[in-house]
């Protein structure tokens, strides 16, 4: 185990992994790392991010340099570029902070690298809202829980264990059922509670479920639906399941928008929201989006208060603009003459740019391409301090640093870029 | 380094000052007595027959926090529309609606942090205050709040629908460990007053109640709001913070609500409470359409109610945004919704929020009348220090909107000349027009400085005395109130220069205020042991430090000590 120099570690530390923002993690680094959480994605977070160096040398062109340089060369590029693009955006809440600074000075595009699956329900909530709820809620209210299209822990690994197996809660409410629709099968089965509670399991594509939601809003709304199945199902199921959901005193519907890989994502995210609306008109139900991880929670929210408007956005002139179609990472990688990729949380490389590249992340990325400049930065919540939102948006969390580092942060080396710029567009004058 | 400001017409009402000509010095960011003669001073501005006030503070606005980015979120439509109105603006094509927002505003209705902090500052606001922040929320609202230029901030702390507090009056615990568990959220949350919204009402909807009255229970916990107002407003007048408890009652914009207003100034048995937003309580039920006003009996209850402040919520017409944490009205509210959206939310047994795009219209009945409650009860309200100017902002309309506001109230005929263009139906149910009253200057600076001031507690802010913080505005006297108000010839914020003619010339950061009463630090022992079982963080990560408001050296914390015996 290298870089054992942290013993006066915090009591309990938060994990970035995903967006449940676990705080309640211990770790341990006296001898080998130990992670003190049943969760296999917050112990390959907390293993890669340990046996990362706590120095690295920035390059150019794939040559070690000086932070200095490193930092100059970032400027130089971004001083010639007309229109660059910010992407990947892996970062939290002082990281955004800084890269939105530096877009509106520089003009650029802001696209998060999740966005893909993040615009469905951003755009659902703009077009007709949502009615939602929280972690805690979750946890202490729910006796019924519908996860479409989502296995749910794969992603959120202890998902189930924080808000469902609890034994305490605070109505006194029994173990809540869980019901898998259109869920991949074999990852959904293993949610068993620990009084051997099976979940009920229901089959259907993914490319099936705006079908299968409709139909639930067609029995919700009253309507008879004259054929045996919808997508495979009986339709006797389906009238089981909008009674229960109707019985339920609190029914939580979560989905996830990167499992629905379709082409009427958003469409389908409504249907999801109206049916919540309407088990509303009665009785007590709400939704609970997942979100999709490398910080996509902050970068929006911060985003949002500081331009008004939440990812995929630009500015032009330094002022901002929004548009979820154009400004997408893919098709602006065509037209960009810059792009600043940042993915601080794990090690993903940059896409393919005819563009120069600065790469500003995670000291373990790897290149098939080497980019122009690479500044390895140190991870939040492991090399530096930072603040962070969860999924449901309600709650930031604070990221303590867990070890001594020569890293820079983000928003440091950021901060220095954009004092390097040549002043063109005058960012504090709003 | 001193300053002079040379002959100005000082209207200062902590200090009887109407209109009298006379100099104010400043060193070092404050206000001081005249220097000795052989003191050099470094800079003089002659405010020879300008109007000279304190820097304005508004006591009631959502500046941050969750449900203010939800609005911005779902809102991009706004901001396009805005732009294509600049666009207009610069070819001349004013709409009637133009003084809501100046130019290159990013925003119609929840402007961003960095224009927030411009736009208050040039109208010569220095300090805001976010009156909802929700106490599981109060990191996101700070830190939008520190992102916020130009002005101080600070904030109310919501409770009295969260599972702890309602459980322990539920188990009849004693007044001393509800007062130890309401300091604690001052001190965690880093606020300066406490808030209840809609009492119990916010929680009764998760359990699917769909309204509370005021002696009717939740029926969880058995508890009514009146109990709740009752241990919440004894709590804040023990603790000895200025700000009384600031009330947002049950049943918000429902027809025939002054009648639980008027019961609600009475829950707390004579202790100070603040009933916010007080047009939007002001309903009543007579008439053809069963929606009246009932601004005569809720200004007549006021007048002689002294334990009781006001601020209206007036609303404008135009577009705006309602973000309120009353989820459960804003549910049964979302129907009304313009355009039609919604987002309602249960926030972690701790609150909730509801956030509905509004649309005011002039010729709709139920808008035009909402209107003039609002001016009937600025006009009827005898005690301006008892009443305060908002818009509830984003809610009745944008802060920008206050320059407006505020001729309406000093200018009869201008308001009268408004009151004859709406719609026919509400000018027949509202006495506006037999209201001859017109603000003096000196009460416009009591209801938006001095009296905002002393309210809140803030003992060196809201007035122009020696020692004070130096935050000060400076006016050309014009018979066009929203032309002088809406761009003040200087503003100094903590005694430097940093508007100029209605711009910002020097972006600088304010402060945050707080409160935090000594208390019994045995009570996290029992919520250590709450929040390990029943919630999804870590007490201690619940708990904002000075550190994090203070630490990238924008922002500093500033604590007010307890100014009542």
């Amino acid at each position: 185990m290298k870089n054992t120099n942290h013993d006066a570690l915090p009591n309990s530390t938060t994990c970035p992994a995903c967006g449940l923002l676990c705080d309640d993690v211990s770790l341990s680094t006296s001898h080998a790392l130990s992670v003190q959480i049943d969760c296999t994605k917050g112990i390959r977070f907390f293993e890669q991010a340990f046996n990362t160096p706590i120095s690295a040398s920035p390059l150019l062109a794939g040559k070690p340099a000086s932070l200095e340089e490193a930092i100059t060369a970032s400027a130089e590029i971004l001083n010639k570029s007309k229109q660059p693009l910010f992407a990947g955006l892996g970062t939290e809440v002082q990281g955004m902070r800084s890269i939105v600074s530096l877009a509106k000075k520089t003009d650029a595009t802001l696209d998060h690298m999740h966005s893909e699956s993040t615009v469905s329900n951003t755009r659902t909530m703009q077009n007709s809202g949502w009615l939602t709820t929280t972690l805690a809620e979750v946890k202490n209210r729910a006796d019924v829980i519908l996860a479409i299209g989502t296995d749910i822990t794969s992603t959120h690994p202890r998902f189930f264990e924080k808000l469902a197996w609890n034994t305490d809660s605070l109505f006194d409410k029994p173990t809540p059922e869980l019901i898998f629709l259109g869920a991949p099968d074999a990852n959904a089965k293993l949610n068993i509670s620990p009084d051997g509670k099976e979940p009920a399991i229901i089959p259907a594509a993914i490319s099936q479920l705006p079908e299968v939601i409709n139909a639930l809003n067609t029995l919700l709304n009253g309507k008879k639906i004259n054929i045996e199945t919808v997508a495979g199902i009986p339709t006797n199921t389906l009238i089981a399941l909008i009674e229960k959901l109707k019985a339920a005193k609190y029914a939580v519907i979560v989905w996830s928008a990167s499992a629905l890989k379709i082409p009427h994502a958003e469409l389908t995210i409504q249907s999801i929201v109206q049916l919540i609306n309407k088990l509303n008109e009665n009785s007590r139900a709400a939704g609970l989006p997942l979100n999709s991880g490398d910080g996509d929670s902050s970068v929006n929210n911060v985003s949002t208060w500081l331009t008004g408007y939440p990812t995929r956005s630009r500015f032009s002139d330094g002022i901002p603009e929004y548009d979820t179609y154009h400004f997408a990472t893919a098709k602006q990688l065509a037209h960009c003459d810059a792009l600043l990729w940042v993915s601080t949380f794990n090690p993903y490389p940059a896409p393919d740019t005819q563009a120069p590249v600065i790469v500003i992340g995670h000291p373990d990325t790897k290149f098939e391409r080497m980019p122009d400049v690479f500044i390895p930065v140190g991870i939040p919540g492991v090399d530096h301090n930072g603040q962070m939102f969860r999924m449901d948006s309600s709650i930031t969390l604070p990221l303590k640093k867990l070890r001594d580092t020569q890293l820079p942060g983000l928003s440091e080396v950021i901060g220095k870029i954009e004092a390097k710029l040549s002043n063109r567009i005058d960012g504090t004058a709003a | 380094m001193i300053t002079l400001l040379k002959n100005g017409r000082i209207y200062d009402p902590a200090h009887d000052k109407d209109g009298v000509n006379a100099d104010i010095y400043i060193r070092d960011g404050r206000i001081v007595a005249k220097p000795a003669d052989h003191e050099k001073i470094d800079q003089t501005h002659d405010l020879n027959g300008k109007v000279v006030m304190a820097g304005a503070i508004d006591m009631h606005s959502h500046i941050g926090g969750g449900k203010v980015n939800i609005a911005r979120m779902m809102l991009p439509e706004y901001q396009e529309k805005h732009q294509q109105k600049q666009a207009q603006e610069l070819k001349g094509l004013s709409e009637p609606e133009a003084h809501i927002c100046t130019p290159h505003c990013s925003h119609h209705a929840t402007p961003s942090t960095t224009d927030t902090g411009f736009r208050y500052i040039e109208m010569g606001y220095t300090a805001a205050f976010e009156p909802a922040i929700s106490p599981v929320n109060a990191r996101q609202a700070h830190l939008e709040m520190g992102d916020t230029p130009m002005i101080d901030k600070g904030g109310y702390a919501m409770l009295g629908n969260d599972d702890y507090f309602l459980r322990l009056l539920a188990d009849k615990k004693d007044q001393k460990a509800i007062n130890d568990y309401v300091a604690w959220i001052l001190h965690a949350t880093q606020a300066i007053g406490i808030k209840v919204v809609n009492p119990g009402g916010i929680n009764a909807f998760k359990f699917n109640q769909r309204r509370l009255n005021l002696d009717e229970n939740n029926v969880h916990y058995q508890v009514s709001p009146r109990e709740i107002l009752q241990s919440l407003s004894r709590a804040v007048h023990d603790l000895g913070i200025a700000k009384p408890l600031h009330v947002h009652c049950n049943n918000l914009g429902a027809a025939g609500n002054f009648a639980t207003t008027l019961d609600t100034m009475s829950a707390s048995s004579g202790l100070p409470m603040h009933l916010t937003h007080i047009q939007f309580h002001s309903y009543g039920t007579e008439g053809d359409k069963k929606f009246s006003s009932a601004a005569a009996q809720i200004a007549e209850a006021l007048n002689k109610n002294k334990h009781i402040t006001a601020d209206v919520g007036q609303i404008l017409f135009g577009q705006t945004v309602t973000a309120s944490g009353d989820s459960m009205m804003q549910h049964l509210n979302a129907k009304h919704a313009n355009p039609k959206k919604s987002v309602i939310m249960d926030i972690e047994c701790d609150a909730g929020c509801g956030v509905l795009p509004f649309k005011y219209r002039d010729q709709n009945y139920v808008n035009a009348l909402q209107w003039a409650i609002g001016l009937e009860l600025f006009l009827s309200v005898e005690d301006p220090w008892r009443i305060f100017l908002t818009t509830d902002h984003p809610n009745g309309a944008p802060f920008t909107s206050y320059p407006h506001l505020i001729r309406l109230l000093m200018d009869k005929t201008f308001r009268n000349d408004a009151f004859s263009k709406l719609n026919l139906d509400a000018q027949a149910m509202s006495n506006l027009t037999s209201l001859e009253r017109e603000y003096s200057l000196y009460e416009i600076a009591i209801m938006t400085r001095a009296g905002a001031g002393k309210l809140i507690g803030l003992n060196d802010r809201g007035h122009l005395g020696i020692g004070a913080v130096a935050d000060i505005t400076v006016y050309t006297d014009q018979a066009d109130r929203e032309a002088m108000f809406a761009k003040p010839d200087y503003v100094f914020k903590n005694g430097e220069l940093v508007v100029r003619n209605g711009s910002v010339v020097k972006v600088v950061w304010g402060v945050t205020h707080t409160a935090k009463p000594a208390f019994d630090i045995g009570v996290e022992k029992d919520l250590k042991h709450y929040f390990d079982r029943y919630q999804t963080m870590q007490l201690d990560n619940f708990k904002i430090s000075n550190d994090e408001i203070s630490s990238d050296g924008r922002g500093q914390v500033v604590t007010h000590h307890n100014n009542k015996e």
